[in-house]
This record gives structure tokens, C-alpha cells and sequence, in this order.
């Protein structure tokens, strides 16, 4: 590769410095709210620096403990359904061409496009009449709309890869149904599926509307308690949930990077949203 | 078992789930759009909904807003995502950050980054008591209107912070995927750096990057809380206007709310058949 001119060299760090402080900014604030006392305006820094708003964030008062808890069971939950289908059905987009595939995936790819908003109006009326509404198991299933469609694009992109051979030869060689699968497939899966699991469950974690319209206002999540806090203006509290509320995603990355590169990256910010 | 049973039975939860949930919930709220709907007596189907809303200047009003904010939005990410790509594919210091936070962008709920836009860029501000300290301005009345605004700027920062990581993997993804050999060759037949630029790389890339855009458009045209958090009250976004329809305690507005939200789905629909025909061609390409 040749050598790049000085001029476009200094063009790059520059704007490399522009991109880094601008993808940083928006974040500092609620840092450095979570532990102010006294920040009024003027003043570019707090009169002061505390814990409160911690100490507060993590006291029954607040709700926010339970609200970790309901976010955590509903999104632990929706992955675990999420991996169940989706693998099947991945292995089935990955592994075979049949009549209808292209629809199958349209159909499959429409909900991840698609936003919530239209189905979760309609599923409100049929929750409603089920008792689903303003109930965990609701949101739990709603929740599916966005992770089923993910886990299984996922799981298709996995099983592209996948020789079905191994696993005839296990079978000749005397291997079970299920030694097959945990000794043969599941290895060979198991990159796609931690990724693919784990950005699930932050498709489910990252949930605002359609927790609402199906919890009705009665499962608080961590998302609904951030946004009355934020729209009453609690910004000290407000910082120190939003702090809490991003620590999962940045604990997912750590744990997928080595699994992160090229193609996999792009179908993952493809897809967890 | 047959290859086809199996294939079935393999599809079969998945596309129960997805059937019923999303297209099931998609239909009732047709149906009810229609002002079909037990609690509110036997009314046969009726367009009352979709007249009121073509004749309701307050929804032409959101719909122009959704569709600003999601044009430049689009627009700007596409742009500025690029760029980024073209940037983080060469060595330069600090690029090894740049991509950490890259990815870590990725990763944060859009409910964050608006709060964090909000904590920036309103009146009383990060940025509002920055130009106070270089005397830039007296009180937080004189800092510009840059949330809950008529241009609906903040709301539009959002999604630029949010979406240009994401365009930019992607377009990371296949230049990577690429290779160097299609600019080189250019080069060495006399190309200039923008010229292999402009009539070598950015055609290659241009099918994903164009997907990717579709998906954010439809996002952005989707999104609720963010235009709840940061939008003007009117006009407001039109999923801000269609939750608020929803819970009006006059049962008469559910057709409307149901509508509007219909109206939502339809526009992105015909984004995921743009999506399918731009990927088609990108695979043909």
C-alpha cells in the first residue's frame, strides 16, 4: 500500500479526534451527574461530589433493584424462548433450500424492520381479552416480536457454515440423537449462538414502547423507571440508572469481542437494535 | 422423515411466534382500524379513521415531522457513517479507541443517548454553560433552542450518534470484505485517490450502506421515546401522537391511534421492499 500525503494523514487524526470526542460527549453528562451535589448552571462542574444519588439509586425507596429484576427475568426470559425457535428454525434457513425460503425469510426479516408500534396496538387488544395485559408473561412475549427474528437470522448465518456430514457420521459411528448434537453441533454452533444470545437479550433489555403498551405501566422496567425519572427531572438519579442501565451492553462486548470482526460485527449491529 | 416435513417442523415455532405476534397483532390492529371492535358495538368497517386523519391537520403535521426527522437523520448517518468507515480502515492514532467506542455505541439503549443528548445540548446544558464560561452568551434564554425544538435538532443528534456506528460497521464490514485490489488496480491505471474513491469503492459499497439506511429510516420513523423526550408537544413525531391517541380515555380515538400507527407500518413496509431489492441486487452485483 503506498504511503498516504502528511496533509491526509493530519486530516485523519483530526477527524479521528472529532469522531472520538463526539461518540464520548453525550455520555459524560450523566456521568457526572450520577455523582454531583449542586450542579446549577453556570457552573461547567458540580459544586461538589457525592454518592447520593447512588446510595438513593440502590435503596428500596427508589424501585430501582426490582426494576433490574423485572428487566432481567423478562430479558433472560425472551432469550431463552428466542434461542429455543430460533436455532430450529435457523438450522432450517442455513442448512436447506426449499419452496418459499425467500418468503419464509421476508416474513421473518419484517418484524426486525417493522416497527412494534402497529402490532403491539393490535396485540393489546388480544392480551387484553387473555388477561395478558399489564403482566410480566405479556411482556415476556412481546418482547419475542424483536428477539425471535434476531436469534434466528443469527442461527442462519451460523449454520451456513455447517457441514450436516458430521453429524450423519456420528450417527453411523454409533452416537445418539442427543450425543450427536451435544458433541457435533452445539461446538460447531456455539460461537453464533453466544453471540447471537447474548445481543438478544440486549434487543430485549434496550425495549421501551413495547414494555409499555403490553405492561401497561405496571411492569417497570428499567427503561420505563429511566424515563419518568428523566421527564421529572431527577437528572442526579436519572444519571446514575442510565450509568446502571448500560453496564450489561459494555459486559456483552467484553464478552464477544473475540468473536467480533468483519462480517459477524455487521450482522450484529444489523440486527441488535 | 421427509426433507420437507422436517424442514416444517424445524420452521414451525418460529414462524408461529412470529406469525401470531407480529402479523397476528399487525391484522387485529387493521381490523380495529377499521372501527371493528367489540367495545364500541357492532359498527361494520368503515374508513372514518383514515378520512379523519387526511382531513386532521395535527397528523399531516407529524407526518411531515416523522418524515423530517428520519430524511435528515438517514441522510447524515449514511454520510458520516462512511466517513468514518473510510477513516477507521486506515492506521491513524487513537483509531484503536475510536473502534471500542465504535462497538460500545452499538450497544447503548437510544433511551440513553437521548437522555445524554438532553443533558448536553439543552438551554442550561454542558455545552449552554460552556458558551456562558467564554462569555458567548447571559442566560440559558440566550442559548439556541437545541431540544424540543420546531427543527426537531436534538431528536435528529440522537439518531446521528446512535446510527453512524451502525452504518459505519457496516460499511467497515465490506470494505474489509473487499479487499484493497479493486482501488489498486484503479490506481495503478492512472485513478486518482478520489476518483478510486468515487467511481471504484463507494458503488461497491453503496448496496449495504443503502440497507443499512433503510433500517434506520424505519427505525427513526418508528421510534417512540426518544421524540417523547426530546420533541416539541406539537407538532409531535408520529409515534409520539399515536401513543397518545392510544391511551385517550375516549374509546372513539382507538381507530385513529390504530391508524396512525398502520400508517407507520406501511412506510416501513415499503422499506423492507426496497431493503429485499437492494440486497438482491447487491448479491447479483
Amino acid at each position: 500500500m503506498e504511503r498516504s500525503p502528511p496533509l491526509l494523514r493530519s486530516v485523519r487524526v483530526l477527524s479521528g479526534i472529532l469522531l472520538i470526542v463526539w461518540l464520548v460527549l453525550p455520555l459524560v453528562p450523566l456521568v457526572v451527574w450520577s455523582l454531583a451535589r449542586g450542579w446549577r448552571y453556570p457552573d461547567l462542574l458540580p459544586d461538589a461530589w457525592t454518592l447520593r444519588a447512588w446510595d438513593y439509586a440502590l435503596s428500596a425507596q427508589s424501585g430501582v433493584l426490582p426494576a433490574l429484576w423485572t428487566t432481567l427475568v423478562v430479558a433472560v426470559c425472551a432469550t431463552a424462548l428466542a434461542v429455543l425457535v430460533g436455532v430450529p428454525a435457523g438450522r432450517a434457513l442455513g442448512l436447506h433450500a426449499f419452496r418459499g425460503k425467500a418468503l419464509v425469510e421476508i416474513a421473518i426479516l419484517a418484524p426486525v424492520i417493522v416497527p412494534g408500534i402497529a402490532a403491539s396496538f393490535g396485540l393489546h387488544a388480544v392480551f387484553l381479552s387473555l388477561g395478558l395485559t399489564n403482566g410480566i408473561a405479556g411482556v415476556i412475549l412481546v418482547h419475542l416480536i424483536p428477539t425471535v427474528p434476531y436469534m434466528t437470522l443469527v442461527m442462519a448465518g451460523g449454520f451456513a457454515n455447517f457441514d450436516p456430514g458430521f453429524e450423519a457420521q456420528a450417527r453411523s459411528l454409533g452416537a445418539s440423537r442427543w450425543q450427536t448434537f451435544r458433541h457435533v453441533t452445539l461446538p460447531a454452533i456455539r460461537p453464533g449462538l453466544i453471540v447471537g444470545a447474548l445481543f438478544a437479550f440486549l434487543v430485549s433489555w434496550s425495549q421501551y414502547l413495547l414494555t409499555l403498551v403490553i405492561g401497561g405501566g405496571r411492569v417497570v422496567t428499567l427503561p420505563i423507571l429511566l424515563f419518568n425519572f428523566a421527564s421529572a427531572g431527577r437528572n442526579d438519579l436519572t444519571g446514575a440508572i442510565a450509568v446502571l442501565y448500560v453496564l450489561p451492553g459494555v459486559v456483552v462486548l467484553i464478552l464477544t469481542a473475540r468473536h467480533l470482526s468483519g462480517r459477524s460485527a455487521a450482522l450484529v449491529a444489523g440486527l441488535g437494535r | 422423515m421427509s426433507d420437507r416435513l422436517k424442514i416444517a417442523l424445524l420452521l414451525a415455532p418460529a414462524l408461529l411466534l412470529v406469525g401470531g405476534l407480529f402479523f397476528g397483532g399487525l391484522a387485529v390492529g387493521v381490523v380495529r382500524s377499521l372501527g371493528v371492535s367489540p367495545a364500541l358495538g357492532g359498527a361494520g368497517p368503515t374508513l372514518a379513521a383514515y378520512r379523519t386523519l387526511l382531513a386532521d391537520p395535527e397528523f399531516l403535521r407529524s407526518l411531515a415531522l416523522s418524515l423530517h426527522i428520519s430524511v435528515i437523520s438517514t441522510a447524515l448517518a449514511a454520510i458520516i457513517g462512511v466517513a468514518a468507515a473510510l477513516l477507521l480502515r486506515r492506521t491513524f492514532v487513537g483509531r484503536g479507541v475510536a473502534t471500542v467506542l465504535f462497538q460500545l455505541n452499538l450497544t447503548v439503549p437510544h433511551l440513553v443517548g437521548a437522555i445524554g443528548i438532553l443533558y448536553l445540548l439543552s438551554q442550561s446544558g454542558l455545552v449552554a454553560r460552556a458558551a456562558h464560561g467564554a462569555g458567548l452568551i447571559g442566560g440559558p434564554a440566550d442559548f439556541p433552542p437545541l431540544t424540543h425544538d420546531r427543527w426537531a435538532i436534538g431528536i435528529i443528534l440522537v439518531y446521528v450518534w446512535k446510527e453512524v456506528p451502525f452504518i459505519g460497521i457496516v460499511a467497515l464490514a465490506q470494505m474489509q470484505a473487499l479487499g484493497e485490489d479493486w482501488e489498486s488496480v484503479a490506481r495503478g491505471l492512472g485513478a486518482s485517490r478520489w476518483q478510486a474513491l468515487r467511481h471504484v469503492l463507494l458503488p461497491l459499497i453503496l448496496p449495504g450502506v443503502l440497507a443499512a439506511s433503510v433500517i434506520v429510516f424505519a427505525f427513526t420513523f418508528g421510534a417512540y421515546e426518544i421524540p417523547a423526550l426530546l420533541g416539541q408537544s406539537y407538532p409531535a413525531a408520529l409515534p409520539v401522537l399515536a401513543w397518545r391517541r392510544f391511551t385517550d380515555p375516549d374509546l372513539a380515538a382507538r381507530p385513529e391511534a390504530m391508524a396512525t400507527a398502520l400508517v407507520i407500518a406501511l412506510l416501513s413496509a415499503a422499506m423492507i421492499w426496497a431493503y429485499v431489492r437492494l440486497v438482491r441486487r447487491g448479491v447479483r452485483a
